[in-house]
């Protein structure tokens, strides 16, 4: 980092606050505040549609939020879009990268757009990072889907980015390829990279240093994992014995009950109220064919509690 | 319902084939517009026996049997003099630039030689590049001239009904003396030709992009519309010049195509039109959604330029408001100055005016194509 950058006295890689953003009169991203710290892993997770792949664009300057403000990497994230564009590497959800070029070729587009130099030097390190070099001249579309994401992310992170913005970057990627992936993005953040990475996988939130929750264009959380799920003020209980399927269907409706969902041969019944749900676990626990005994409440309980939220709030 | 045909399962494919075409905007219009828009455009435009063509008088002889030669041309209709000229040269300038298609030179001693009883005559220059333009127009001369001639006369001498019997109508074909259609049709390929691929292969060039999902990438990155413009557009001219080359080689090797002006005007003039071409296409390729509206576009702007550039048909003898329609294509430019270089050996003092024209297409269609052009994915 150059000591005259504006980012280098920033204390937040990205500060943006208000970002308001609608497509044909339905508002995608209602004014959603995000933070992201220098050197900062942040997961950006919610479901399908709720604006993550709309704010990760108003980041990088790929649209233009119709309100709000802020700076990423210390320049204005409207006025400042192209200075961004210089030092942000965005991965996008889906290959953008030319099938019709090779490995190598398309690594030399991006040396070139960069103004990398010396050019070759770049790309033969980027192709050995990537353990690609013995097929630097395959084309790209004949790749697996594993190695296509990881060179769409060799090829972003070739200008040494300070920010880059993951957008579902393993959605489709076998659980191996995946492990690595992320082994990569906590390499590159010790090295002093800032990630924001949008994800619908429960254990990919829990590698994030802080993640931050966004469901119909709202942020609804930001934290720590342990911040998040404490804040939730949600108790689970596991409940393991016969007939798992009959226990659900009689506890569904149950008072106190806010889900319960099957896990394997156990059954994951969460609730808020810890009066109300004992109660309502109680003829089960007397029973003794069955156990029920408190567990921790995963992230993915909590998540499911603020789409149901979320939902409510909708209609 | 039946295993083999099923009218519910027709009628399914049916019903979604009409909401896929109502959705796209773009084909739905040149469905309706592309045929309408023929219809009335060239059957109204289009006329097989040019009348109203332009002409020049060199009235060398201002008596009255000239005259009355002179308005009975007009009033057959094949010719408009609106250039009446003192000199030859001044004429010649004319015919060469395409202001004039046909010359109409009265010597100084036609009522001399009237009143003499001697053979009086009439010299008709013809711009014969464009053989189906002059013919009809050169094949009512003479019969219209004797006939004006003695109605001037009357009965009056015995020696003018000799001279009108005499009468002498030379007619020079310029440019294209045995009236071969493909002097005029060749070299117009070459624009042609020309115009179809290099629109057809710019117009797909950012929708291509679109379509693929690597717009959103290269937008990403740090290049500017410009630069993308100037790299995408690029090669295709190259293209262009490889189907210059091939084209001319053909035209003179097969065709024998005579080539009479200078070969490096020519392809400075093809080179701004190749240039104009390309930015038209990229114009094209910033509207269209999907590479086939792209390709729709680029035949919704190919039609009227073949029919009414003065490929297929003479543009003088189109309607006022037709010429006008076809300035605005650059074909209709280019072919003047291919034709006018390759068969008539215009200098640049001919075709500059054509060329600029050209230069102004390219500024227009660079600038359309700038603003068109979406720097973010809104």
């Amino acid at each position: 980092m150059t000591a005259d950058a504006p980012g280098a006295d920033e204390p937040n890689a990205i500060d943006v606050t208000g970002i308001t953003k609608s497509f044909s009169g339905k508002t995608v991203v209602d004014d959603v505040d995000l933070t992201v710290r220098h050197g900062e892993i942040v997961g950006f997770l919610g479901p399908n549609g709720s604006g993550k792949t709309t704010t990760i664009r108003v980041i990088c300057g790929l649209l233009l939020p119709d309100a709000g403000a802020g700076t990423v990497l210390g320049y204005d994230v409207i006025r400042e879009a192209r200075r961004i564009k210089h030092q942000v590497g965005y991965m996008t959800q889906h290959f953008s990268f030319y099938g019709d070029l090779t490995i190598a070729e398309n690594l030399d587009f991006v040396a070139r757009l960069y103004g990398l130099k010396p050019r070759r030097d770049h790309v033969m390190e980027a192709l050995e990072n990537l353990g690609m070099a013995s097929r630097a001249d395959q084309l790209a579309e004949t790749l697996s889907g594993g190695w296509k994401q990881r060179l769409a992310l060799a090829a972003c992170i070739m200008h040494k980015p300070k920010l880059l913005l993951l957008d579902e970057p393993t959605a489709g990627v076998d659980p191996k390829a995946r492990r690595d992936f992320w082994d990569e993005i906590h390499q590159l953040a010790a090295d002093g990279l800032t990630v924001l990475v949008s994800t619908h996988y429960m254990d990919e939130a829990e590698r994030c240093h802080r993640i931050a929750y966004i469901s119909y264009g709202k942020l609804i959380a930001q934290g720590t994992v342990a911040d998040i799920v404490a804040g939730s003020n949600l108790i689970t209980y596991v409940v393991e014995g016969p007939d798992l399927a009959r226990v659900q269907r009689r506890l569904d409706k149950t008072d106190g009950i806010e889900q319960i969902a099957p896990f394997g041969a156990t059954l994951h019944v969460v609730g808020s109220d810890p009066d109300k749900l004992k109660a309502a676990l109680g003829p089960l626990g007397e029973d003794a064919a069955y156990s029920v005994r408190p567990a921790d409440t995963s992230l993915e309980d909590v998540f499911i509690k603020f789409m149901g939220a979320a939902t409510d709030n909708m209609q | 319902m039946n295993r083999f045909f099923s009218l519910s399962r027709t009628g399914a494919v049916l019903i979604k084939e009409f909401i896929q075409m109502r959705r796209d905007r773009i084909t739905f219009s040149m469905m309706l517009g592309v045929p309408l828009m023929q219809l009335l455009l060239f059957g109204y435009a289009i006329n097989m026996d040019p009348k109203g063509l332009p002409a020049a008088l060199v009235a060398l002889d201002q008596g009255r049997y000239a005259r009355a030669v002179v308005s009975a041309l007009e009033n057959t209709d094949y010719y408009r003099f609106d250039h009446v000229v003192g000199s030859i040269a001044e004429a010649e300038e004319l015919i060469l630039a395409g202001d004039v298609a046909f010359v109409v030179t009265i010597p100084s001693d036609f009522t001399r030689r009237v009143e003499r009883g001697e053979s009086p005559q009439i010299l008709v220059d013809a711009d014969a590049s464009d053989p189906t333009a002059a013919t009809n127009a050169i094949g009512a001369l003479p019969q219209l001239a004797r006939r004006a001639l003695s109605r001037e006369l009357g009965q009056e001498l015995q020696a003018a009904e000799e001279s009108t019997r005499n009468l002498e109508i030379v007619v020079h074909r310029r440019y294209n003396p045995e009236g071969i259609s493909q002097y005029n049709i060749v070299p117009a390929l070459l624009g042609v030709i020309l115009q179809m691929t290099m629109v057809m292969m710019t117009a797909m060039a950012l929708t291509r992009e679109v379509e693929r999902g690597t717009m959103e990438n290269l937008l990403a990155m740090p290049a500017t519309p410009l630069e993308i413009m100037l790299g995408k557009v690029t090669p295709y001219i190259g293209v262009g010049a490889v189907q210059v080359v091939v084209v001319l080689t053909t035209a003179k090797l097969l065709f024998a195509i005579p080539f009479v002006g200078s070969l490096p005007l020519l392809l400075a003039a093809i080179l701004v039109f190749i240039i104009a071409l390309v930015l038209l296409g990229y114009t094209f390729s910033t509207f269209a959604r999907t590479q086939m509206q792209a390709m729709q576009l680029t035949f919704f702007f190919f039609l009227p330029s073949i029919m009414l550039s003065g490929f297929m048909f003479p543009f003088r003898g189109m309607p006022e408001w037709a010429q006008v329609f076809g300035e605005v294509l650059p074909l209709t430019h280019f072919l003047r100055v291919v034709r006018g270089i390759m068969l008539k050996g215009a200098d640049w003092r001919a075709i500059s005016f054509e060329v600029w024209v050209l230069v102004a297409f390219v500024l227009a269609y660079a600038v359309m194509a700038l603003l068109r052009f979406r720097r973010t994915l809104d």
